[in-house]
């Protein structure tokens, strides 16, 4: 267990580090409660003021940070027998860095949603969420055990509903909200049941003695990968991995920056932050690692080929998230847990800005989505086009934009590890590169292929939209710096993350590899580069040389692009393997049980109390004489009874 | 010679009077039964008070208790301060249905 070594400001008490979390929901209660008296831009205000406080005193925590974890004690919050769960708030280089992640790109997308939900009719309603998903998401990242660190989860996962459907008048929207919901319990049961399997092994829930007590097991132990599992069971959910991802897509129901920060660069990463913090045990079992890097890969490899025929501009990103996410998760399960780290930071600035991007772009069409009807976009959304491009070269792993060296540190720990692993990654780097790029030549490049009323409507977004792209541009150029590859200089991020490690490298230190030799390094290096360009230049052919347009919705496709087209029908699929079954159970048990025997007993109950009032109502003759009558019967019965006793 | 009330009772034996008692209580309870004008209905029950009065005299009497025939006065008050309200009741009703017909008031019923 850490050591307990609060700030020295503030003479040691915790009510900075209580702040953190507690700004944003003052913000929840504050715009949640006056919805309807605050105008919009009030409401955005304030929502962006208290999540800008949380960044502050985030900022303050990391520089005063010694190198030491050490845990905030606020109060005991539960104790019963021999379960004790304290309050606590876990503060070490991860949650630090995710406080930074969710706080700092948080704030940008809220200054952003000033701009974006101008128009809207409930913008306090939208920031009130908003704010309350920072809250849980903080909850998540700074809890110090796994009760904590499920709250924050089911938490953002509410958010997450609320915001899929804020647009509550249309049904699809409630539906897709209601499936992200669904699919997500299905994942949290798995989390939950590890949760209780963590308790009933180490007798605690606290990271602390949890992973002292797990570094003394030997590798591959077989509760530590039962645990491992579930755990990670939660994570496909949250993280939205095979075969659980389908209500990532569907959640781009939702307003755009919801989308970017829910959906791209905080909430879908809980389940890296969760496999991270646990890395000892994911460490003591090779076998779920295995299972790990596999699931991830081939989400990465399946995802991207989606998202080679979607055609709405969300979608596209929707499914390089996921794939993005795959990726993530393809580099902890081959032990590359910086990388993966150091890839949810870059991805987060790009996959942001993409989307804030393609927010912008949406805007300007009056909410127009099919990259078929736009083109040409690059002359009238200037800013908007420059910094997406900027997002595109960086997702497509163009040095020295940032995701060339998280994504060439992931290749080269997959190749390590397993050859074909890394084979899927280089293809999927490819693909990447490839849909990416037809995304911006088919939305920037080309004729304007819109009607008359939206090329008049066109123009470049507010300031306060601007603003965050550009930010969020320069850090996805520049961010790949903080964790250079070891031939091009020093790991700044490796360095700081190294004590996270710990336990891992003591439990199993052959399993972090050795380092590569420069030569393969630089032979890696050069084909992944070689990768994205070659997806960005078969991109230009097609799009930009060629002209090729995507084919119509109803057009005639091959089988390959059928499939592909249609998602590979896994939404169908799942619809009859699962929902119509459970459908049509409901509708059994609803005309049948509910029917036939709740509510034929309740009913029951209530007529035959009716029936036996109408029979005794009937004593109320109203007649005196009656009444006299059964009064003097009664007093003689009573009288005639007291004899016989005495 | 001179007799005090005590003892002119005690020349009747006790179980003439409680024969007596039981008789007149329950011609009052069949008169009250069967009646349906109010007025009767009303006498009856002072025949079923006063059967418990002589009852309560003659017990006193041949007990030597003088209790009884307090509390026979406390019944007499009581029944007195009934019969004014009764009275007054039977009264607004007649005015009310031009009928004192207990049968009548049946508005009470289900």
């Amino acid at each position: 267990m850490a050591e307990q070594a609060p700030l020295a400001v503030f003479g040691g008490s915790p009510l900075l580090y209580v702040l953190i979390p507690l700004l944003p929901f003052l913000g929840f209660l504050i715009n949640g409660l006056l919805n309807r008296r605050l105008s919009g831009t009030v409401a955005g205000v304030i929502g962006s003021a208290t999540v800008l406080g949380s960044f502050l005193i985030s900022v303050m925590l990391f520089t005063q940070f010694t190198g030491t974890p050490y845990t905030v004690h606020l109060f005991d919050w539960i104790s019963v027998g021999s379960l004790h769960i304290p309050f606590d708030y876990q503060i070490d280089q991860l949650s630090l860095i995710m406080l930074l992640l969710v706080t700092g790109v948080g704030f940008l997308i809220h200054v952003y949603s000033i701009g974006y939900m101008h128009h809207d009719e409930n913008v306090g309603k939208f920031f009130a969420f908003l704010n309350l998903f920072v809250f849980s998401m903080l909850l998540l990242v700074m809890g110090a055990n796994y009760v904590i660190l499920f709250i924050g989860w089911e938490g953002v996962g509410l958010c997450s509903y609320l915001l899929i459907g804020f647009w509550n008048k249309h049904t699809a929207f409630n539906n897709a909200a209601k499936k992200a919901f669904i699919i997500n319990r299905i994942g949290d049961l798995g989390f939950l049941l590890g949760i209780f399997l963590i308790y009933q092994t180490f007798d605690s829930v606290e990271y602390g003695s949890v992973f002292q007590q797990a570094a003394k097991l030997p590798v591959g132990a077989g509760v530590v990968t039962v645990i491992t599992l579930l755990l990670f069971v939660g994570a496909m959910g949250k993280s939205a991995q095979l075969p659980l991802y389908t209500w990532l897509p569907d959640a781009m129901a939702g307003p755009t920056p919801v989308s970017a920060l829910i959906h791209a660069a905080t909430m879908v990463t809980a389940g890296i932050y969760m496999v991270l913090r646990s890395n000892i045990l994911y460490t003591l079992s090779p076998d779920t690692l295995n299972v790990v890097a596999w699931v991830g890969a081939l989400t990465a490899l399946f995802a991207a080929t989606i998202g080679l025929a979607q055609n709405d501009i969300k979608k596209v990103l929707a499914y390089s998230t996921v794939s993005q996410l795959g990726y993530m998760f393809l580099a902890l399960g081959v032990m590359g847990y910086t990388s993966s780290l150091f890839h949810v930071l870059t991805h987060a600035f790009f996959k942001a800005l993409m989307f804030l991007g393609a927010g912008s772009v949406i805007h300007a069409m009056s909410n127009e989505q099919d990259i078929r009807n736009m083109g040409g976009l690059r002359k009238a959304l200037p800013i908007t086009f420059l910094t997406f491009l900027i997002g595109c070269l960086a997702i497509a792993g163009i040095p020295p934009f940032s995701g060339f060296f998280s994504k060439d540190e992931i290749l080269a720990h997959a190749f390590e590890h397993n050859k074909v692993l890394w084979g899927i990654g280089l293809l999927t780097a490819f693909l990447t590169a490839f849909y990416m790029f037809r995304l911006l030549f088919l939305t920037f490049f080309g004729e304007f292929r819109g009607t008359e009323e939206q090329k008049h409507h066109l123009h470049e977004s507010p300031a306060s939209m601007t603003m965050p792209l550009i930010i969020l541009a320069i850090l996805a150029a520049i961010g790949g710096f903080m964790n250079a590859p070891l031939v091009l200089g020093k790991g700044y991020l490796a360095d700081f993350l190294a004590p996270l490690f710990n336990y891992s490298r003591q439990a199993n230190p052959e399993a972090f590899g050795a380092e590569i030799d420069h030569a393969t390094e630089y032979m890696l290096i050069g084909l992944s580069v070689a990768a994205g360009v070659l997806g960005i230049v078969l991109a230009y052919v097609q799009y930009v040389s060629r002209r090729v347009r995507p084919a119509d919705d109803a057009s005639q496709r091959g089988f390959l692009e059928n499939l592909v087209y249609h998602k590979y029908y896994v939404d169908e699929l799942y619809n009859t393997l699962f929902v119509k079954p459970s459908m049509f159970l409901s509708r059994g048990l609803h005309d049948f049980v509910e029917k036939r025997v709740v509510d034929a007993g309740v009913n029951g109950v209530g007529r035959g109390v009716f029936g036996g009032s109408q029979l005794l109502r009937n004593l109320q003759t109203g007649k005196v004489e009656t009444y006299l009558l059964l009064m003097v019967v009664g007093i003689v019965v009573v009288l005639a009874l007291n004899f016989m006793n005495f | 010679m001179e007799q005090t009330i005590p003892e002119v009772i005690r020349t009747v034996p006790l179980q003439h009077y409680v024969f007596f008692a039981a008789a007149l209580f329950s011609i009052g309870v069949l008169g009250v039964l069967t009646r349906r004008n109010a007025i009767i209905i009303f006498m009856c029950v002072e025949l079923m008070l006063n059967a418990v009065n002589v009852l309560l005299a003659a017990f006193s009497a041949y007990r030597a208790d003088p209790n009884g025939q307090v509390f026979v006065f406390f019944i007499m008050a009581v029944a007195a301060a009934e019969v004014a309200v009764g009275l007054g009741i039977i009264v607004m009703i007649y005015r009310n249905i031009q009928n004192t017909d207990v049968n009548l008031l049946d508005r009470l019923k289900w």
